[in-house]
């Protein structure tokens, strides 16, 4: 039954084409949870220098997954254009907001929100693809 | 800020080779281990050297924002010039908004 009503509109598109944009997706949540952390790890500083950034977990898992997130931007990259996955990434300010609002409690203002909204369209009109 | 902008500048290079490297990887895994990629990531700890700089006070998160998008139009060039993706009009509307977004994210964390 499902199968009959698939969108032929989505089955006549390459998938290859969707993969890359979710890659970047989990990417831009990645390093969003990076920065989080990384934040999180800058409050709670024991010493200060080499050695209280290397005994610091919180900050070290921010830079682990940095690199994670940076490992997904390259598989996504091996098979899609970089002018339409790069601008993807501006995503990570959109987490990055409301994870700090729900975490903390940054305020949110109509500027952010404006900011908010205009950056999800943009992806999305970048998602419908490099169709002319 | 013209810390700033430079740190655009060279992370979108970083971008480039990203994607140079990328490619590598069609190959086998063991390419994930290549020059371009681990100059791109290079790179790209250069770029965010140059923003911590930039946004030392006096410098302001509302001045930085609008200029790390910069370094989005830099790669949608440099991929035009270097990689041959063409133009289309979805990704100058989509990067319009981002980048405008972009702008008004910085403008609210005065």
């Amino acid at each position: 039954m499902s199968a009959a009503i698939t969108d032929p509109l989505q089955t006549s598109e390459r998938p290859a084409r969707r993969h890359p944009v979710t890659l970047v997706f989990c990417c831009t949540i990645l390093g969003a949870a990076a920065q989080v952390l990384m934040k999180t790890g800058a409050n709670h500083m024991a010493h200060p220098g080499l050695a209280g950034m290397i005994t610091n977990l919180p900050l070290i898992g921010g830079y682990c997954l940095y690199g994670l997130s940076t490992l997904l931007l390259v598989l996504a990259l091996r098979d899609a254009e970089l002018s339409l996955l790069y601008p993807v990434i501006a995503l990570t300010y959109v987490w990055v907001t409301i994870l700090s609002f729900l975490i903390f409690h940054d305020e949110i203002n109509p500027w952010k929100l404006l900011g908010i909204v205009l950056i999800v369209v943009g992806v999305g009109v970048l998602g419908k693809g490099g169709r002319r | 800020m013209l810390l700033v902008m430079f740190g655009a500048f060279i992370g979108s290079f970083g971008a480039i080779f990203l994607k140079a490297g990328a490619h590598q990887l069609h190959k086998g895994w063991l390419y994930l281990f290549n020059w371009r990629l681990a100059l791109g990531v290079g790179l790209f700890l250069i770029s965010s050297y140059f923003f911590v700089m930039g946004i030392r006070p006096p410098g302001e998160l509302s001045v930085l924002y609008p200029m790390v998008s910069l370094g989005y139009i830099f790669t949608l060039l440099w991929s035009r010039i270097f990689f041959k993706e063409p133009f289309t009009r979805n990704k100058f509307i989509g990067l319009a908004l981002i980048v405008a977004g972009v702008f008004f994210v910085g403008l609210g964390s005065k």
